[in-house]
């Protein structure tokens, strides 16, 4: 109970820090392009769109920073058998990304957010790039420390007290997994900020027919170039994180694919009606893309995949010792994860990866060829309920790619060394029911809070459209017209320059 | 000085940065409604650590991973021993992310920010209370068995001296808090925060000597020359700072309560020295600087880490602290839709 309370709190938050955390890492990259077009430029419309998607980006940095703290402590909270065996080699990428990451993107933040008017314009634009660099590198530090666990490199067990000893930091910080991870991620982070861009921009253009309509062609534009660039990028390297993982954690591969016999020339399920159990039965309807397993595994359509069975009966031998060492019967071992859940969110993934390739060049085409459809499509409702579900699209991902990473490693917490059963804090199981409670209630009620503003100053617009906007000249209305407004717009602000950015 | 040694020192200067920096922070949250006579007032004090205040918390960050990666099982003993008041200390930070981020978010909603506001000030409280009645109970000892978990309840967590050390800490954060306003503000805020911090002086005095005191003799390995240090600086802090205060030298008064802080954090850690977490139960479960340290390598390499990255880190935020060291005027031209309007806020600030 204890256990399952512990993963259910750990997964809950994880999953929630890391909603908010690929779009700050992709939004602030953007909006350091944008206001880099714009102090080279002189253009005010980037300056108006630095301002737009930058408020935007504030508040979502918001929760990222309240929920990271969470994760900071609570391996040592919840997790206490755990921090005790892999501090020694987990917690120095944690103590760097504090060092290193976290000063670098909070303080900078500060003087971008303050420094507004302020700052000389060179100075303030290296100071957004400077939270970018802060939020890769705190990236970098975290992915790190899960790459390990994942696939231990770099370490000994020290004799004395049995638990993991650093021996190389430079193996951790550079192994095959946390440099896989790294370049995988953070394409997917600026895929989610590019598809929110997108799918906001064309929510926009079909509202109110030329309303802002510049602004929003040259947000979509940009929403649209940078998901074909980025699904570009997440989908190459993510087919060679699949080898490398396939590698050094044939099991999870396995799991992914419910291949439980071992097969040469194994095919790709794309789907099959199978249950989410711990181990369905075989499926009764499947369809497959012979071959291809084995090619995503292993470059070559008749390379060998390992099926679950006979990894199952490797581990039980091979981690006989450990299962004694504490106290547990080796024969009653179980060493596969969720299949059902590995296998789906697996497709999840990949599924939304591809679908928002193909979300970008359609609409990438349809900018090109046929000036004016987009905007004619976007007062369609589907479209723009199309918009805003591929907006979704890119968060899913995020979440199903680390459930599947996650669950993918269970039984294990590092992987071959300790398993999560036994790295769980000795704690009353009261106290995790009140926190997991407590966690839920207050992370449900600040998601809306965020979601809520969020919304409201999307839907907002840009500030300082009643002042001339400079280069825009195909008839956008430069005065919002305030009675057909809805809702939200009428409070929009008499904006002037002395006002520092984002004030508080 | 070997290498455990080192990191037990950085760690308590990570404790005391925190302390100080954060310290403001929480003081200008506790006055929030005592200062301000109107929202325009709220927005000045909020605005004093603005630019500033996420880089503060960074330093509770820092510590608690370096107690991670260089004391392992004093960050995993202490952490899951301490689990309520942290869950505590983690729901008021969590609040007040999102109260100082969003309570200006609906531009003229005023309903919005006084209830954010609120939030702020209840959260300014509930966190350092908590982080107080932590630090005092790892310098006093909780009951550990042999494996060093935690066998205590929370009402052992709840001792009379922990609890002095909450009023004591809240008391030198208000008076610390109100400090900070008298040199970042101007106008009729810096009066008012001035006369203040001269009534909570003598409160705050009382209690961190009290709680000084009984940590000096009452608590850890019994008084040490460190610990005795710690708090006569503590209290020249508090002595320079009143009179500071009384002659209206804002920025001595200012420093005085920091040096008042970072006694009280020499106290404590000298205090709990050479151990890191003692245990009341099972002597075995004692975690001393040496028992608990990691290996000597990943200490090497952190020691680099720190070298490097330290200073580098203080340069910078040193300069953003340069950069806004403007005071913050009353409601000013910047919420302000026109000069004119500001103009009239500002005189109706002055006169209430
Ligand atoms: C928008 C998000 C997104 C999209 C579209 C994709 N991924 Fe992904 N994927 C992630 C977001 C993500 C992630 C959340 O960022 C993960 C979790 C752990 C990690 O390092 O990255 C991840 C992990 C992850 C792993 C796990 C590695 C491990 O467990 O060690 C593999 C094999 C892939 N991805 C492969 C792919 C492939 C072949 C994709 C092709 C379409 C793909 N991903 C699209
Ligand atoms: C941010 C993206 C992440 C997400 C969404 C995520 C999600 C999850 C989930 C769903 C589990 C539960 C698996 C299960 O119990 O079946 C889990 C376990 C765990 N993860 Fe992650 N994780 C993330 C990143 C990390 C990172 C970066 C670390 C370490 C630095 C980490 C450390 C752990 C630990 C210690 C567990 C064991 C506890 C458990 O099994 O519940 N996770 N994670
Ligand atoms: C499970 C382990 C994790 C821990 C312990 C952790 C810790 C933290 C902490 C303490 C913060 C707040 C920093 C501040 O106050 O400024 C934070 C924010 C952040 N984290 Fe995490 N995090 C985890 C997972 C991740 C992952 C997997 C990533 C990236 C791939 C990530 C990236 C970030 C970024 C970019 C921020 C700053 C931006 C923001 O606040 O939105 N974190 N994290």
């Amino acid at each position: 109970m204890l256990l399952e309370l512990a993963r259910w709190q750990f997964a809950f938050t994880t999953v929630f820090h890391f909603i908010f955390v690929p779009l700050t890492i992709g939004l602030s990259g953007l909006v350091a392009l944008m206001q880099t077009r714009w102090v080279r430029s002189g253009d005010d419309q980037y300056r108006r769109m630095t301002r737009f998607w930058g408020k935007l980006l504030l508040i979502n940095f918001a929760i990222g920073i309240a929920t990271g703290l969470v994760q900071e402590f609570q391996f040592g909270m919840a997790w206490s058998a755990y921090s005790r065996y892999v501090g020694d080699v987990f917690g120095a990428p944690l103590a760097m990304e504090g060092l290193a990451a976290f000063f670098l993107e909070s303080t900078f933040l500060g003087i971008w957010i303050f420094g507004w008017d302020h700052l000389p314009k060179k100075l303030h634009l290296a100071s957004i790039w400077l939270v970018f660099v802060g939020t890769n590198l705190s990236a970098y530090f975290i992915l790190a420390a899960n790459a390990w666990m994942q696939h231990p490199v770099g370490y000994r067990i020290d004799p004395e007290t049995g638990n993991a000893a650093l021996t190389s930091i430079w193996a951790v910080l550079s192994s095959g997994n946390a440099v896989f991870a790294y370049l995988h991620t953070i394409p997917a982070a600026v895929l989610t900020a590019a598809g929110l861009m997108a799918g906001i921009s064309i929510w926009h253009l079909g509202r109110r027919a030329g309303h802002e309509t510049a602004f929003f062609r040259r947000s979509l534009s940009w929403g649209l170039k940078g998901m074909l660039v980025a699904s570009l990028l997440t989908i190459v390297v993510g087919h060679f994180f699949g080898q490398y993982m396939t590698e050094k954690q044939p099991m999870k591969m396995a799991a992914a694919e419910a291949l439980y016999t071992t097969e040469k020339s194994a095919p790709l399920s794309l789907m099959t009606i199978a249950p989410l159990e711990k181990k369905p039965d075989r499926p009764s309807f499947e369809l497959k893309i012979p071959g291809l397993t084995s090619f995503l595994a292993t470059n070559s359509f008749n390379g060998t995949v390992e099926g679950i069975d006979d990894l199952q009966a490797q581990d039980v031998r091979r981690f006989a010792p450990y299962e004694r060492a504490q106290g547990r019967d080796p024969a009653e071992a179980e060493y596969y994860p969720i299949v059902g859940v590995t296998y789906w969110t697996f497709r999840l993934m990949m599924g939304l990866g591809f679908w928002m390739l193909g979300v970008a060049v359609v609409g990438l085409l349809l900018m090109r060829r046929a000036p004016g459809r987009i905007e004619r499509l976007a007062t369609r409702t589907w479209f723009r309920r199309l918009a805003l579900g591929t907006l979704a699209a890119g968060f899913l991902g995020h979440a199903a790619g680390w459930m599947f990473t996650e669950v993918g490693r269970q039984p294990w917490v590092v992987t071959g060394l300790l398993k999560t059963q036994d790295a769980v804090s000795k704690i009353g199981v009261s106290t995790i029911a009140i926190s997991l409670g407590v966690f839920i209630v207050l992370y449900v009620a600040i998601g809306a809070i965020e979601f809520r503003l969020f919304t409201t100053l999307a839907r907002k617009g840009p500030e300082g459209g009643d002042r001339p906007p400079a280069a825009s000249g195909n008839g956008d209305a430069p005065t919002p017209e305030r009675d057909e407004l809805d809702d939200h717009d009428h409070d929009e602000d008499h904006e002037h320059p002395h006002v520092p950015l984002l004030v508080y | 000085m070997d290498l455990p040694t080192v990191w037990f020192l950085l760690i308590a200067a990570f404790w005391a940065g925190y302390l100080v920096l954060e310290g403001f922070d929480f003081g200008v949250g506790m006055l929030l409604f005592v200062l301000a006579k109107t929202p325009g007032e709220r927005d000045q004090m909020v605005r004093t650590f603005g630019p500033v205040w996420d880089g503060n918390e960074v330093w509770l960050i820092v510590a608690g991973a370096s107690m991670f990666a260089a004391f392992p099982n004093w960050y995993a003993s202490m952490f899951s021993a301490l689990y309520l008041p942290l869950l505590i200390l983690l729901v008021a930070l969590i609040l007040r992310v999102l109260a100082i981020e969003y309570r200006r978010k609906h531009e003229d909603d005023i309903v919005w920010t006084t209830r954010w506001d609120r939030v702020l000030v209840g959260c300014s409280v509930l966190a350092p209370a908590m982080v107080a009645a932590a630090l005092a109970d790892v310098v006093r000892g909780i009951p550990l068995d042999a494996n060093s978990d935690f066998t205590g309840t929370l009402l052992d967590l709840l001792s009379p001296y922990a609890l002095l050390g909450v009023v004591a800490i809240l008391s030198l954060f208000v008076l610390h808090g109100a400090t900070f306003l008298g040199v970042r503000t101007e106008g009729a805020l810096r009066q008012r925060s001035r006369r203040l911090a001269l009534r909570a002086w003598p409160v705050a005095t009382v209690l961190v000597g009290a709680f000084g005191l009984w940590s000096l003799f009452g608590q850890g390995g019994g008084a040490s020359v460190v610990g005795a240090v710690g708090v006569a600086v503590a209290v020249a802090g508090l002595l320079a700072g009143g009179a500071a205060l009384l002659r209206g030298h804002e920025s001595a008064a200012f420093a005085g309560t920091v040096v008042t802080i970072l006694g009280a954090a020499v106290l404590l850690f000298a205090q709990l020295w050479p151990n890191v977490l003692p245990s009341t139960d099972d002597p075995a479960g004692t975690l001393s600087v040496a028992s608990a340290a990691s290996s000597p390598y990943t200490l090497k390499v952190m020691t680099w880490v720190a070298v490097v990255m330290a200073p580098i880190v203080f340069l910078y935020q040193g300069w953003s602290y340069w950069i806004f060291r403007h005071r913050v005027a009353a409601d000013g031209f910047s919420t302000a839709a026109s000069p004119l309007d500001a103009l009239q806020r500002r005189r109706a600030a002055e006169d209430a």
